[in-house]
């Protein structure tokens, strides 16, 4: 198992590498001087000349490349000129609220996406199967940025169940029961889209499953309707419902951008579309490239854990 | 292409997606038209008018613009930029894939690197970078949506195109002298772009709430122009004030997403050909039982009684009779074999005594099966689950498939006990090597452990025979236990399983097409064929004088050792069909012997002592065997 581990945090090198590749390719891209991009069209001459030294924007695009990623493996992503304080600071900051945001939707939609796709599967063509049907396409089909104005609106507006924005109260103790309370809201708004994809596959990975001949074995030796549905079934389905929460993960991480412009939450969406609009190009760059990385890195868990659940998965 | 435009309408929900659909764009097509206020004008004086006010019939928003003329506006400008975006995406996508899919090699590795580099963002990170790159606005917005797609149609049409590829009119065409140039845009081309314009039709949904989602952020269409999304988010602020101006464009955007989300489920639907055979039903956990006439009464006869069983197949309008009335009975410590060809009904008939068969499209419509006198096919589902494995246990054709493939076989025989009794961990895990030897595995210890993948075939089904003995049953169904072996795991198999019921005094029903294993093993033999039975006796009766022509040429199929030079005859032609057999004997049509009368009425099985035969015409009268 570690040397697979190691086999695979090996192979995604290369992906990292061609991941700062694009993003490097994407912001050459910038029509003009990159430096008076950056700094604004108001900067001084020498600043200009100052930050193309700084970082090698005067030299070749190739040698350019290379002090970019020498520099991001010192972990120096640059300095944020809007924020003036260093790229990785604010992006490490940032990300912490991302991740209790991401990470808590992506476990509401692991979790309810896979039950409501099992049950429907059991009970397909049923009552039951076709709510959840229904629902899904309803999950799918609303902007996740309008369905959490609505639940402002709804929940925390009219009903007053929980606050209407920020992932703090503004006086008050940051414990977890105000947390809890802050997030509720966003996570479900985030997690609602990716619950039904992940429900619409488990519940045709399931039926896929539940034609299989070791079902009938299962069943022939006494193993109750329950065993058969949650254990035999969802434990086969899961070999092909692992790579969608993979996939998903990437999803939930992108809705992060719009959830938390709409619900003011501290996160790298945020930062980043804040950036994009003040043109501060390093912030842009650091954060992308992190995010993405992170992304990478998450996608190996994710194989990791396909292998332990598949013996066939030569590791 | 009509049948796929009817299964299409005939899917009610993508009917009304594409109703729906169809509605939008004609009324985003019409709206220069439309007698409507001008969408830019701002009337601050009358902001935040309610819907259904006068003069304005969805309300002003926040610059007292009128909503309606901005909605229809909106919608014209959404539904644009996310056209335009799939058909860039689609356009540039496919001319990648098609080129790494035709040329192959090096090529096809640069260029699917790159894809797979792309694929490894979370997507919105990639149009973000674009955008911050190009700057906000639609146009930008637009080539950002477009860009990040163009992976997934490159990947999708890359798959269709290294299939073509290789194709013979492909060669053909190459051989013929045409560039490569030619032979994309005459052969390649026109087989992929029903794919692309697939690919497209589901994805147009995603590239409609992406453009907005871009907008919406302030990224993308920049006042006054204003697309749903840019609608939406100017709103936002005022949310809780005025929460029409929000509401408007939303529940627009979700119209338009849910009604191609409708159309693109139902073209799917329509595509799949699996949908329309009904092969995505899932078997529920008992056959359905339907019996229309009375229940046959206990007679008695055998441990284990099937009489006059019925179980058929309901695939649309279509009634398949796989097993048409069967009687069947099996005493304690008997091996009774169940021979005939592939689709003859012997496997259903087995399924059908604890209600294994698939349902959906099964259903016993006639009949019982008694065990112990207890009528099977009436008893409530939680009844049956008791007695399988219990009492009546199976054994399985092919292993590797029979096994679930991600528990260890260990626990796989514990589960087979714990769902009868309750067994602790170490008595369990006792057990299972109790078991395992005793369907002669070398080293149990360590092979409890193994999952079904670290095992040959001949082992795997000693584990298939294990668990069918876990909860020491009175009759063990064994349905083709050694076709997926080869000759000699297979006489193995056969010499344990005679073992074991004798040693256990256990009944066997054994489910074959090979008269060569019936000889070996079984006590008594019923021959199947298009879902009846045709001749039964005991084993050495009928191997002397087959009565049944059908048994006679089953037999001439076994090559016999020291046989020398005899012919080995293949029966010709194939079994009737068992949705409409013809009236009298089933086989006439492949039968040597056949007259006139054998094709008008209905032939019985006659029996006569221990004798039984469904033929007016046998190779010997039935009088003469049975003697």
């Amino acid at each position: 198992m570690g040397s697979y581990i190691v086999k695979r945090l090996l192979s995604a090198i290369p992906v990292l590498l061609g991941i700062t590749v694009i993003v490097f390719l994407i912001m050459a891209m910038i029509p003009g001087d990159p430096a008076t991009a950056i700094l604004g069209s108001y900067a001084t001459p020498e600043n200009v000349e100052k930050l193309n030294r700084d970082l090698g924007l005067d030299k070749p695009l190739v040698q350019q490349y290379f002090i970019w990623l020498g520099n991001m493996l010192t972990g120096d992503f640059g300095t944020s000129f809007a924020l003036n304080r260093p790229v990785i600071d604010e992006v490490l900051e940032r990300f912490n609220g991302t991740l209790v945001l991401a990470g808590t939707a992506f476990v509401l939609c692991s979790i309810f996406g896979v039950i409501a796709g099992v049950v429907s599967a059991a009970n397909q063509y049923g009552a039951g199967d076709k709510i959840i049907t229904f629902a899904v396409l309803l999950g799918i089909s609303i902007p996740s940025f309008f369905l959490g104005m609505m639940m402002i609106l709804f929940f925390a507006v009219n009903l007053r169940w929980f606050p209407v924005s920020g992932m703090w109260p503004i006086y008050g103790a940051r414990d977890l029961s105000a947390l809890i309370s802050h997030l509720t809201l966003p996570a479900i708004a985030l997690a609602v889209v990716a619950t039904g994809v992940i429900a619409r596959l488990s519940r045709s990975a399931m039926l896929e499953v539940l034609r299989q001949d070791f079902i009938r074995t299962a069943r022939a030796k006494g193993v109750h309707e329950r065993g058969v549905i949650w254990r035999h079934a969802l434990k086969a389905a899961m070999v092909s419902i692992i790579p969608v929460l993979g996939i998903q993960a990437g999803f939930v991480l992108s809705g992060a951008v719009y959830i938390e412009i709409v619900f003011q939450w501290p996160g790298v969406g945020r930062m980043l579309v804040d950036a994009i609009l003040k043109r501060d190009i390093l912030l842009v760059q650091g954060g992308v490239v992190f995010v993405a990385a992170c992304y990478v890195l998450f996608n190996i868990a994710v194989d990791v854990a396909q292998s332990l659940l598949d013996p066939r998965i030569k590791t | 292409m009509t049948g796929f435009l009817k299964l299409l309408a005939r899917n009610r929900l993508a009917l009304a997606g594409a109703i729906v659909m169809a509605l939008v764009v004609l009324l985003a097509l019409v709206t220069p038209l439309l007698p409507l206020a001008d969408p830019d004008v701002t009337d601050t004086a009358n902001r935040f008018r309610l819907p259904f006010s006068e003069g304005a019939l969805l309300g002003t928003d926040h610059l007292g613009r009128d909503l309606l003329s901005r909605l229809l506006w909106g919608t014209r400008l959404s539904l644009a930029v996310g056209f335009a975006a799939a058909i860039v995406a689609a356009t540039i996508g496919a001319a990648i894939g098609i080129i790494s899919g035709y040329y192959g090699g090096r090529v096809d590795n640069i260029i699917m690197r790159g894809v797979d580099m792309l694929m490894a963002f979370p997507y919105i990170l990639l149009a973000l970078a674009i955008v911050a790159a190009l700057g906000p606005g639609l146009l930008n917005a637009l080539i950002a949506v477009a860009a990040v797609n163009v992976p997934f149609f490159a990947r999708n049409i890359r798959g269709i195109t290294v299939g073509l590829a290789h194709k013979e009119f492909v060669d053909a065409a190459r051989l013929a002298g045409l560039t490569n140039t030619r032979i994309i845009l005459t052969e390649i081309l026109p087989n992929v772009i029903p794919v692309i314009v697939i690919a497209m039709s589901t994805t147009i949904g995603w590239m409609i709430l992406e453009t907005a989602g871009l907008s919406f952020l302030g990224l993308g269409s920049q006042p006054p122009q204003a697309d749903l999304g840019s609608m939406l988010g100017e709103a936002r602020s005022a949310l809780i004030t005025n929460p029409h101006t929000s509401i408007v464009p939303g529940v627009m955007i979700l119209i338009i997403v849910m009604s191609i989300n409708l159309l693109g489920d139902g073209v799917r639907d329509a595509l799949d050909p699996r949908l329309k055979s009904g092969a995505l039903s899932r078997p529920m956990a008992a056959t359905r039982v339907d019996r229309r006439a009375p229940v046959p009464e206990a007679t008695g006869a055998g441990l284990l009684e099937v009489q006059d069983l019925q179980t058929q197949f309901h695939v649309r309008d279509r009634n398949y009779r796989a097993v048409g009335g069967v009687s069947l009975h099996v005493k304690p410590g008997e091996c009774l074999g169940i021979i005939g060809e592939s689709g003859s009904g012997k496997s259903v008939t087995a399924l059908s005594v604890m209600g294994l068969v698939a349902s959906p499209p099964g259903v016993i419509a006639g009949g019982a099966v008694r065990y112990d006198g207890e009528d099977l096919i009436g008893a409530p589902y939680r009844r049956l689950r008791e007695m399988r494995g219990r009492n009546v246990a199976y054994i399985f054709q092919d292993p590797l498939a029979t096994l679930h493939p991600l528990y260890r076989v260990g626990d796989q025989l514990i589960e087979a006990i714990r769902s009868h009794r309750p067994i602790g961990k170490a008595e369990g895990r006792e057990k299972a090597i109790e078991l395992l030897k005793a369907v002669r595995i070398p080293n149990p210890e360590k092979r409890v452990s193994d999952y079904p993948h670290e095992m040959s075939g001949g082992m795997r089904q000693r584990v298939g025979i294990a668990m069918a003995l876990a909860n020491d049953p009175d009759i063990i169904i064994a349905d083709e236990p050694t076709t997926a072996l080869d000759v000699t795991v297979q006489a193995q198999i056969l010499s344990l399983l005679d073992d074991l019921r004798r040693s256990r005094g256990l009944a066997i029903v054994f489910i074959t097409h090979d008269f060569g294993v019936v000889a070996q093993l079984c006590d008594r033999v019923a021959v199947m064929y298009a879902g009846r039975i045709v001749e039964e006796g005991p084993t050495q009766g009928i191997l002397e004088t087959p009565l049944h022509p059908y048994t006679a040429r089953l037999m001439a199929c076994v090559p016999e050792l020291g046989g020398g030079k005899r012919r080995l005859e293949a029966i010709p032609g194939l079994p009737p069909v068992v949705d409409k057999l013809p009236a009298g004997c089933a086989f006439a049509d492949r039968c040597t012997k056949a007259r006139e009368d054998c094709r008008t009425s209905e032939i019985h099985l006659e029996r006569e002592g221990a004798r039984a035969v469904r033929c007016i015409h046998p190779e010997t009268p039935l009088r003469e065997a049975a003697e």
